[in-house]
């Protein structure tokens, strides 16, 4: 665990950057985070951030593909590199545990 | 004092040889989870592997209920050979394999290689195996890139950070 300052709130987050504390999680701080991952945030990725954010529980590519805000190809486009790791990091969430 | 040194993995060339849903499902979670890590994942189906991108067997894999040691009853019991030879079984252990996998969201074998497609990974038959299971291109999957010689295979498998995995 470290300390971090983001959007001027300082937050413990793991060693990979997740937060430690969700309910510390605002649009601000996922901005910042977004901007470290070179990922400028639009209103589509804010969708796809709130429904990870609701469905943490046994999250996996297929269900965002599944969810109607997006499809899994649109998705990697919108979260490039791992979208994923990349989009629960940003919507303040533990890191996936799954393999799928 | 040696200093150890990592190099990650950036890309993976996987090779699957065989049909039933074990050894498939391990080489499309790897490849998938290459893509969903950022790396690069090409995936070369080859002798009884191609059944997993043949349209029509791909979503109808099996599990050997003769053979393999693996096999329990439900609730863990050893699972008999003589049973597994009865006609019906393994295709009803298969279902049920297929069932479970569904329920932990594991997709069946098209709409895997759709997500692997869909993050950037390739898939690829091999052209030896195809010739001697007299198959076509027209039978395979669209989600297959194309035909390829071993030559061709290694000639995608390079580059800096890649590893060739035989399943």
């Amino acid at each position: 665990m470290a300390q971090k300052t983001i959007a001027g709130v300082n937050l413990e987050v793991s060693d990979e950057g997740y937060l430690a504390d969700q309910t510390q999680w605002t649009e601000e701080i996922a901005k910042e985070i977004a901007k470290e991952e070179n990922i400028e945030l639009t209103e589509k990725h804010f969708e796809i951030i709130k429904f990870i954010r609701e469905n943490e529980s046994g999250l996996t590519i297929r269900k965002v593909g599944k969810s109607g805000i997006v499809d899994i190809k649109g998705f990697y486009d919108l979260f490039p590199g791992g979208p994923l790791k990349i989009s629960t990091k940003i919507a303040g969430i533990n890191k996936p545990s799954s393999c799928v | 004092m040696t200093e150890k040194k990592d190099t990650q993995v950036k890309k993976v060339a996987i090779v699957c040889a065989k049909a039933s849903i074990e050894d498939v499902y391990a080489a499309l979670v790897m490849a998938n989870g290459a893509v969903m890590e950022g790396m690069e994942a090409k995936l070369f189906f080859t002798f009884f592997g191609l059944d997993a991108i043949t349209k029509k067997y791909m979503n109808k894999l099996h599990t050997a209920t003769v053979g393999n040691p693996g096999m329990r009853m439900p609730g863990g019991l050893p699972f008999p050979t003589l049973l597994g030879a009865i006609p019906g079984v393994e295709a009803g252990v298969s279902a049920m394999m297929r069932n479970t996998m569904d329920k932990l969201d594991i997709p069946p074998v098209d709409e895997f290689l759709d997500m692997i497609t869909a993050g950037g990974g390739e898939i690829y038959a091999c052209k030896l195996a195809m010739d001697m299971f007299k198959l076509e291109k027209e039978d395979l999957s669209d989600h297959v890139s194309s035909v390829l010689t071993i030559g061709d295979f290694y000639a995608i498998a390079g580059g800096e950070g890649s590893q060739i995995i035989f399943t």
